[in-house]
């Protein structure tokens, strides 16, 4: 495999500026052998983001000054990261499991927190096991809040009995069927009561010194609970009962290995590539390290023009080949390159933290591929392009394609009246189109 | 438009973009004169032909060279427009060949940068740079940091909004930079090559080949028939250069505003029907020119545009009814201050034993003593500040471009 083939599937896309001389193997490995090297300034943790959060409510504050500014600071370190990372591939890995854990903004109001979520949960899992990821997750105020566990109660709970309210499916049956077992692990609607039984007092505490997680015992259902004809006891540890099966199950494997080839290798997975990912996650426990790096060893890997770029990976790719972002951007200017990162990435259509819905962002170039946003990219890119202001455009196409450049885009970059333009032939040619 | 103030992040230069076209500014006075000296440079990107623009129609070579692209004779339908018996203008710029009837346009033929590249982006850095070597300041910027003190404050003109300065303003010296925000689109041209590019691609081409549909392209557009010429600017929609040109007047002539400006404009590559593409770009500079003229009101009468491009394109017509990177070509000196009416040039003759590598119009005025000449005669720099404009093999001023006062 040719190493800037393999930068561009599982990176972010090279820099114009970046060269390695690693084996494309030992590039992978590196990456996930060696402790996550990025540094995140001026953020907050997850309880600065909730006194904000909870400043601003009691107080019937307009306009978000607590909040903002966290979340800006949080978008500036992030996309500085993403712009700049050593690694890529880690990058990559978080970004992936933060979209299979989706927590959007669209609602739960976790705009102080969603930063401090992929940085808390997400994060320092990447590399470890899949169910301490899942228990990290579950825990989180930021999947409590999108997800509405917060606020569900046990009927027969102190707090059920009293206010007369009851269960929230929402989190229980998303994290079967999107987090874990998928459909394919054949769940029934008794199965996503029992699961919301189980979570019941998993909730927010927003009044403490130092808020976060809190379990809630006089909001939790008593009693056992049965799912998939396994029995959980009262209580918390009910629920990290329920999470370890649920986050070591053979469906479980099997649905994170799809979503694992499907993202890295294929639109359409192939069955044995599947097979391979998921015997690697049973074997190891769900080491998700060994089963990011047995992804680099499937035929899948080599073959093909590769991924369509989503349009994060698309703006990310760009921002990257013109080398943006070598200084950090400071989170309150406009025109750092942080910002219009962040910017671009709503200019093309997939607003930073923002998915739809809980299945987070499609992964298949059909979700991508409306006419307006394919128009988006030559019009955001060729923008772009007006800051690159020295150099020669057919070397950074030749760094950051490799093998990939094909002759038509190099004679249309050639016979391209500026720089500008031919910078844009080059981020609007098919194969930049791919990673 | 949104002008905000903020440290300058690209360079110290105002610019303001749109379109294909972009303007930048630089110095100014607190304590303005009515009647300072403005200096408005215009950078054609892309390499315009001299000889479509000036065309020499009185060489009896023309024809063997390139009779594809000629334009009819003046007098008659569709013809040059004459510039003294020998040399025609093309037909879409008209308001420049009033200019030039009004003694205010002065073509200046056979002009080449002092480099003999053939790369677009080197010729650019050279151009612009006025430099021997590539620098990371622009000939521009260094005369304004020449200029009396009473220029630019210690913040500069400080207005900002993103988008790039051209390399020509780059440097020392304090000023800022506008653009208004959304509006930026590629040109025509380069859409149709991206469609071509992406052609047979079963997921990009057709998604291409429907956004530009649905934006309003026809199918000729993008089959690059001559319809591509007018097709995004219907309905009436100001050229987005003549907006840039006619803001640009505006600032200049305001007493406290800037003194010198840069502005661009693409669209001149034309490897391939040269004929028909050509106009667009023509008469965008054309109606530019006017609006700078018309915005300036009084203040036309102190100040000189200076169009130049990186260089000219191949005397003889290539294989797609265009042309190839060149040498020699034309730059356009225009302003209530020149002295016009005449072409100046000492023509090369366009017999295979006078072409430059037999190939391209022989170059006979180095534009840099052009811009030396402007610089010294209307803006009143010194002649051995010249060294510092110019580094390298520092030219000697072009005179007579002006009238005498």
């Amino acid at each position: 495999m040719q190493s800037v083939e393999t930068m561009n599937r599982f990176g972010w896309g090279v820099r114009g500026n970046e060269t390695t001389r690693d084996l494309p193997r030992d590039w992978l490995a590196r990456q996930i052998r060696e402790p996550d090297a990025a540094r995140f300034t001026n953020v907050g943790t997850t309880a600065d983001g909730l006194i904000a959060l909870h400043t601003q409510r009691m107080n019937k504050v307009q306009g978000d000054p607590l909040v903002k500014p966290i979340f800006l600071a949080e978008v500036t370190a992030q996309m500085n990261n993403l712009l700049v990372t050593p690694q890529p591939f880690r990058e990559r890995l978080a970004w992936f499991w933060f979209n299979h854990f989706t927590v959007s903004l669209r609602q739960g109001g976790t705009r102080g927190i969603i930063g401090a979520y992929m940085r808390e949960a997400i994060r320092p899992h990447v590399t470890g096991r899949f169910v301490d990821m899942l228990n990290a997750v579950m825990q989180h105020p930021a999947m409590l809040m999108y997800l509405d566990n917060a606020s569900s109660i046990g009927p027969d709970s102190p707090a059920g009995r009293k206010g007369h309210r009851g269960l929230n499916e929402n989190l229980a049956r998303e994290c079967l069927e999107l987090h874990t077992l998928s459909p394919r692990g054949g769940y029934t609607q008794a199965d996503v009561t029992a699961f919301a039984a189980i979570l019941t007092g998993w909730g927010v505490d927003m009044k403490s010194d130092h808020p976060g997680f809190t379990f809630r015992a006089n909001a939790h259902e008593p009693g056992e609970k049965v799912l998939m004809g396994r029995r959980f006891a009262e209580g918390q540890e009910g629920g990290l009962q329920a999470l370890h099966f649920l986050g070591t199950h053979p469906a479980t494997y099997r649905h994170i290995a799809t979503r694992m080839v499907t993202h890295f290798i294929a639109d359409t997975p192939d069955e044995q590539d599947i097979m391979h990912i998921n015997r690697v996650l049973h074997d190891t426990d769900g080491d998700l390290a060994e089963a990011a790096l047995a992804l680099s060893t499937l035929a899948g890997a080599t073959s093909g023009a590769g991924k369509f770029r989503s349009p994060m990976d698309y703006a990310t790719a760009v921002m990257r080949a013109l080398s943006m972002g070598d200084t950090p951007s400071r989170p309150d200017d406009p025109h750092s390159p942080a910002y219009m990162l962040f910017t671009g990435f709503a200019t093309l259509g997939q607003p930073l933290w923002t998915a739809p819905l809980p299945n987070g962002w499609g992964d298949r170039a059909a979700d991508w591929v409306a006419p307006a946003d394919m128009l988006a990219r030559t019009d955001w890119s060729w923008r772009m392009a007006a800051y690159q202001g020295s150099g020669d455009p057919l070397d950074i196409a030749h760094a950051v394609l490799g093998p990939a450049l094909r002759q038509p885009t190099m004679t249309a970059m050639q016979r391209a009246g500026s720089r500008q333009d031919a910078l844009a032939l080059l981020f609007s040619s098919p194969e930049f189109q791919r990673r | 438009m949104i002008i905000r103030r903020r440290a300058a992040l690209l360079g110290l230069a105002t610019s303001w973009v749109m379109g294909s076209s972009a303007l930048a500014l630089a110095a100014t006075s607190p304590a303005g004169h009515a009647d300072d000296p403005r200096l408005v440079v215009i950078i054609l990107r892309g390499a315009l032909d001299g000889m479509a623009a000036v065309t020499p129609y009185g060489d009896p070579d023309l024809a063997t060279c390139r009779q594809a692209l000629v334009l009819p004779e003046p007098g008659a339908q569709d013809g040059l427009l004459d510039l003294g018996g020998f040399y025609g203008l093309h037909p879409a710029l008209q308001n420049m060949h009033d200019l030039y009837a009004a003694g205010q346009l002065l073509p200046i033929h056979a002009v080449a940068g002092h480099y003999r590249s053939r790369s677009h982006f080197e010729a650019q850095d050279y151009l612009e740079s006025g430099a021997d070597e590539r620098m990371d300041s622009g000939w521009l910027n260094r005369a304004v940091s020449c200029l009396p003190q009473r220029n630019a404050g210690p913040d500069g003109y400080g207005l900002a909004m993103g988008l790039t300065v051209p390399l020509l303003l780059r440097g020392p010296a304090s000023v800022g930079s506008y653009a208004p925000a959304g509006a930026h689109h590629p040109d025509p041209e380069l859409y149709r090559q991206i469609v071509a590019l992406n052609a047979d691609d079963p997921v990009t081409g057709p998604a291409l080949r429907d956004a530009l549909q649905a934006r309003g392209f026809s199918d000729a557009v993008m089959e690059g028939d001559r319809a591509s010429i007018t097709a995004p600017h219907k309905g009436g929609k100001p050229d987005p250069f003549m907006v840039l040109s006619a803001a640009a007047g505006r600032m200049l002539a305001d007493r406290k505003g800037p003194r010198i400006a840069a502005l661009e404009i693409g669209g001149w590559d034309t490897h391939a029907r040269q004929v028909a593409r050509l106009g667009h770009p023509l008469t965008q500079l054309d109606r530019g020119v006017a609006a700078l003229r018309d915005s300036l009101g009084p203040a036309w009468s102190h100040t000189v545009v200076l169009a130049m491009t990186e260089f000219g394109r191949t005397v003889r017509i290539n294989g797609t009814g265009g042309t190839d990177h060149g040498t020699g070509t034309v730059a356009f000196v225009a302003g209530g201050p020149v002295a016009g009416g005449r072409v100046m040039a000492t023509w090369p003759g366009l017999r295979p034993t006078q072409l430059f590598e037999n190939r391209d119009l022989a170059p006979t005025t180095d534009l840099r003593t052009v811009a030396a000449g402007l610089l010294c005669d209307h803006l009143g720099l010194a002649e051995r500040e010249m060294a510092t404009v110019f580094p390298g093999a520092t030219p000697a001023p072009l005179h007579g471009l002006l009238r005498r006062a």
